[in-house]
């Protein structure tokens, strides 16, 4: 899998440790702050679905900037995660597992799951181009969200039920899971800020080390010029599958870590707009640009909360800041950031034939 | 019986999905865009509409042509100001700021409007009440058919337009090559702003349409026909006009068979499954052109 | 080099929004520290989280100005402290009513209201939970809010509860009607309420002729499933639903026409009030409401008059149950003997164990209302019925 290059600071290797840099700085100060009483409860409140949309934005990253390929539904993969997570997470609780080993746990199962979800999805998915693609993913999205309103699942005496019915014969005492459109209730909250860091370092790990492999070169490749790419060898198919069930299994990861944070998770929390609020922090970051995907979704995360103070207009701000900036660092007029970032990876390889304009074309 | 009503009721849904998919598809094959605004465009038409009657007093086709004016205005001013500075940067670029553009329509229709629901007066009330037929089993509402006749309409105008017109093949030529149209002497610019110009006319109608159907009128409201009606015209082959049409009618019909002979649950599931099969055998759509990639 | 330049400013770009970000977030931190440590004044803080934008919004506004004019009137009469009220955003959203909640920390909140929908409000007593904050909700009735929670209260009825007493009603006055019910599947509320109802039913050896759902957006189209209920000949069709599709299937039901009677639950509150609503729909439709704006109270409409005095409109059940909570709250807290510089956690247990122990309020949305320790009230059930678009007792 790892075979890097030994090369001087290539900008892969500066790109890498900037990345590793945000989070471990990050991490640092925060618990410096914390451990001072500095932080505000607000923003300490929002730790955790930072570290899960960092892992959300990342892993999307893999598809739709390195890959080449406009997903529509990742807020899906996240779901199987979440809900995998919590089940897990909720069948050893009743036989009292500790807290860390049931977290590693549903972690595990969760980014399997929803890798699984990935693969079989990719399959038939990934023979179609751009926005096709595009939609299909929406598609697969809004079924998995629709599909888990009518999902319920619990434990009891008997051992663990699941079923499409409400009523499927839970004993009185025995504990409710998943309760179809009302989705997990009663979920203890095990996830933790250091835990969404461990997984954000994984993640981080993961990526680069795909991007800076043989596989993440190939993938490039395909993304660059499908047709060259298949005339050297490359199997295409393969590798963007590889891709694209990577990127699920940790969305997965991430929907564990977010699932596991709040005491009630509904289903219609990852819907459409879910999956375009992380496609958002990956195109604002920069296709292709792994830190700047975690700073997108850091500060995307945290700007609705800050503009608090503008009441009514909050959304409005927030409409206005996003349009301004993509406008502002996509303009034409310094040519497109897209480009630039396929052109560099290029360079390396051969002098670009065309850079691709990537995503959705 | 039932199976009537349900099909009346599916091409009707069918035909207001038609004519946004109709919207969204000229928007994609002239600028290579996913217009996700779109669907709040639909909304914007049915507030003004609603406006017009209820506020102003107008009759009611004034306050159809009022909207379709503010939606042409507002269809130019959005392209020039959000769309125009990313053009040729990529789709995904103006992706987002699409989706910026939609929530700051909803936004702002949530701040002028206000976030109670308005129950929209249909414009066909003063027709009379809705045809009874075979003994009052059927009754067909005079919304449903002048639904299926507007998208009908406006298809053949849209044919004719694209294909006769000046402008229309202007159209044309800028959605094929860019490049050559300027050269050509074609006015690039012009020819887009045109392009969400009527798109954003046909929202308006559709709004109105919509509403009248389906009376609840919310900021959100445009949301989900909006992304129902991308659907379409993707399922139809996104950049074709009579595909939009067909996708739009048939999303709607499955929709409302799904929902009546399968699950009310998985009525989604089902559009969405349909979607997914139609595409795995016919990659680019039901009326989709081939793209043939050169080296 | 122009790829350099692109770098810098896309990093420049960023930042300027960070520290923009920043700066807002340390505004409002800020002027929150200064709020709670200023104890002399004597205020309690009242916080409450609940949709203010977003398709659920309407909820959020009704309950927010609800509960501003009972802080009024109580700010107007009490002399020896005030209740400052504030509601943030929450977009019915658990994250953001997370957030929200955590906003209000940051306040100095002492006592929650809210949160307006279920699902938020779920997430939220989960943190007060844990942090021993008093919380009482206006409107959220699933079981799930205050299920293990000794810490939170509702004003309203539990789901399963409206669903099990509604069940009752229809079979009391409609004994031999062909029952049938359409209901958001992917709503709690109202799958929560039909859940009930049916069981309920069938334990009374009455089966539904007809059981449609639909998916959860504004502008579905219901036909499909009128259709089905028509062809079950349902006379009776229960719509656990909020007014706003009810008012859709309402139109659709009588252009196709059917007219079955339609029995609906405090979802359906202010459906008369929708601007542009044909009311004469409505006629004969029968709601289980706490709330009857047109009512002969002395109270209600004194209510009423300053409702639609401040807003222009008239109030609906959210709006009273604001009122009410907020009235509760504060009895609650009188009746504790509590004084205002006390902590929230210090505040929660006294104020718990006075709303469970010998504690009773008449308010707009029911006469001598009690709470027991699992955090339900226990209040009695309305059935109106609509007639010359106004509500009238049954």
């Amino acid at each position: 899998m790892k075979k890097k290059r030994t090369k001087g600071l290539s900008p892969y290797k500066k790109n890498e440790f900037i990345s590793y840099g945000i989070a471990i700085l990050g991490f640092a100060v925060i618990t410096l702050l914390k451990s001072t009483g500095m932080l505000s409860s607000s923003l300490q409140g929002q730790l955790v679905p930072i570290c899960a949309y960092i892992i959300m934005a990342v892993s999307l990253n893999l598809v739709v900037g390195i890959s080449g390929e406009l997903s529509l539904g990742h807020a899906g993969f996240m779901s199987v995660g979440a809900y995998t997570g919590i089940l897990v997470s909720g069948i050893l609780g009743t036989v009292g597992v500790a807290d860390p080993l049931r977290f590693a746990a549903a972690v595990i199962a969760g980014a399997l799951m929803a890798g699984l979800a990935g693969f079989l999805i990719g399959i038939p998915v990934l023979r179609l181009r751009g926005d096709y693609l595009a939609i299909v993913t929406l598609a697969f999205g809004e079924i998995i969200k629709n599909i888990m309103n009518i999902v319920y699942a619990g434990i009891d005496e008997n051992g663990f039920h699941i079923s499409t019915k409400s009523d499927y014969g839970l004993s009185p005492d025995g504990r409710m899971l998943l309760n179809g459109p009302m989705g997990a209730t009663q979920v203890d909250r095990i996830s933790t800020f250091l835990y969404g860091f461990i997984l954000v370092m994984v993640t981080l790990l993961v990526v680069q080390n795909i991007l800076n492999s043989r596989q993440g070169r190939a993938i490039m490749a395909c993304r660059d010029n499908r047709i060259a790419a298949e005339s050297i060898g490359l199997n295409v198919m393969k590798n963007k599958l590889m891709a694209f069930t990577v990127s699920s299994a940790l969305a997965g990861m991430g929907g564990v870590l977010f699932g596991l944070n709040y005491s009630t998770l509904l289903p219609i929390k990852f819907n459409f707009n879910t999956s375009i609020l992380i496609l958002v922090f990956v195109v604002l970051g920069g296709l292709g640009n792994i830190w700047g995907s975690m700073v997108a979704a850091i500060v995307l995360t945290v700007l609705p909360e800050a503009l608090r103070q503008f009441a009514d207009y909050r959304m409005l701000v927030y409409a206005v800041v996003l349009i301004v900036v993509m406008i502002a660092t996509y303009n034409p007029a310094i040519r497109s950031r897209v480009s630039a970032f396929s052109e560099k990876y290029l360079r390396r390889k051969k002098p670009a034939p065309k850079p691709a304009e990537g995503g959705a074309d | 019986m039932i199976f009537l009503a349900n099909l009346i009721n599916g091409l009707s849904l069918g035909s207001v999905y038609a004519i946004i998919a109709l919207g969204y598809t000229m928007v994609y094959g002239i600028s290579k865009m996913l217009n996700f605004a779109h669907g709040d465009v639909i909304m914007v038409g049915a507030y003004i509409s609603f406006c017009g009657t209820s506020y102003l007093g107008l009759p009611a086709w004034v306050s159809v042509v009022l909207a379709m004016a503010v939606c042409t205005a507002l269809g130019i001013i959005i392209e020039g100001l959000a769309y125009r500075p990313l053009r040729g940067t990529g789709s995904l670029a103006v992706l987002i700021t699409a989706i910026g553009v939609s929530y700051f329509l909803q936004n702002a229709a949530l701040l002028i409007w206000g976030s109670a629901p308005k129950v929209f007066t249909s414009v066909f009330t003063g027709m009379g009440p809705s045809i009874g037929l075979f003994d009052g089993e059927l009754t067909v509402t005079w919304e449903a058919i002048f639904t299926l006749l507007a998208a009908i309409l406006i298809m053949i105008l849209m044919t004719l337009f694209t294909g006769g017109t000046k402008m229309g093949k202007a159209m044309r030529a800028v959605s094929e090559d860019n490049g050559a149209a300027r050269l050509m002497g074609i006015n690039v610019n012009s020819t887009i702003s045109m392009t969400f110009a009527i798109g954003s006319a046909l929202a308006a109608i559709a709004g109105v349409l919509l509403c009248s159907a389906y009376p609840a009128l919310m900021p959100t409201t445009g949301a989900m026909p909006g992304i129902k009606a991308f659907t379409a015209a993707v399922f139809g082959g996104i950049g074709s006009i009579p595909g939009a049409m067909l996708g739009g009618i048939l999303i709607g019909v499955i929709e409302v068979f799904g929902r009546a002979y399968i699950s009310t649950e998985l009525s989604d599931t089902i559009v969405f499954g349909v979607l997914i099969i139609v595409l795995l055998v016919k990659p680019t759509g039901l009326l989709g052109k081939k793209i043939t990639e050169k080296v | 080099m122009k790829k350099e330049f692109m770098k810098k400013f896309t990093v420049v770009m960023l930042s300027l929004v960070m520290v923009f970000a920043m700066a807002a977030c340390g505004g409002s931190s800020g002027g929150s520290s200064e709020g709670s440590s200023d104890s002399a004044e004597a205020v309690l803080y009242v916080g409450a989280t609940g949709p203010l934008t977003g398709g659920a919004s309407i909820y959020g506004t009704a309950v927010k100005q609800g509960a501003m004019i009972a802080a009024e009137e109580i700010n107007a009469s009490e002399t020896e402290f005030k209740i400052e009220f504030r509601m943030e955003d929450d977009e019915a959203d658990g994250e953001k009513a997370v957030n929200a909640y955590h906003t209000l920390q940051d306040w100095g909140v002492q006592v929650v209201l809210g949160s307006v929908t279920t699902g938020s409000c779920v997430a939220v007593s989960a943190e007060t939970f844990e942090d021993r904050v008093f919380e009482i909700t206006p409107s959220a009735s699933s079981a799930d809010v205050t299920n293990g929670k000794d810490n939170v209260f509702q004003v309203c009825f539990t789901d399963p509860n409206q669903g099990k007493t509604a069940a009752e009603k229809v079979m009391e006055l409609y004994p031999d009607a062909k029952v049938a019910a359409i209901y958001n599947n992917s709503d709690p509320y109202s799958t929560g309420i039909f859940n009930a109802f049916k069981a309920e039913l069938e334990a009374n050896g009455k089966e539904l002729v007809a059981e449609v759902t639909y998916p959860d957006d504004s502008n579905a189209d219901y036909s499909a499933q009128l259709t089905s209920c028509k062809s079950a000949g349902a006379d009776l069709v229960l719509l656990p639903i909020y007014y706003t599709p009810a008012s859709v299937i309402l139109k659709q039901a009588s252009d196709m026409g059917y007219a079955p009677t339609f029995f609906g639950l405090d979802g359906l509150d202010g459906i008369l009030d929708m601007e542009g609503f044909d009311t004469s729909l409505a006629e004969n439709v029968m709601l289980m409401t706490p709330f009857n704006p047109w009512s002969d109270d002395e109270r209600v409409a004194e209510f009423v008059k300053k409702y639609q005095d401040a807003y222009g409109e008239l109030p609906n059940q959210f709006a009273a149950d604001g009122y009410d909570t907020m009235y509760v709250i504060y009895e609650v807290f009188k009746a504790s003997g509590l004084t205002t510089d006390l902590s929230a956690e210090e505040l929660c247990d006294a104020m718990v164990a006075a709303i469970t122990g010998d504690f009773s309020y008449d308010g707009l949305t029911g006469q001598e209302m009690t709470w027991s320790t699992d955090g339900t009230v226990s209040k009695d059930p309305v059935v109106v019925v609509i007639k010359n678009g106004q509500y009238e007792d049954m």
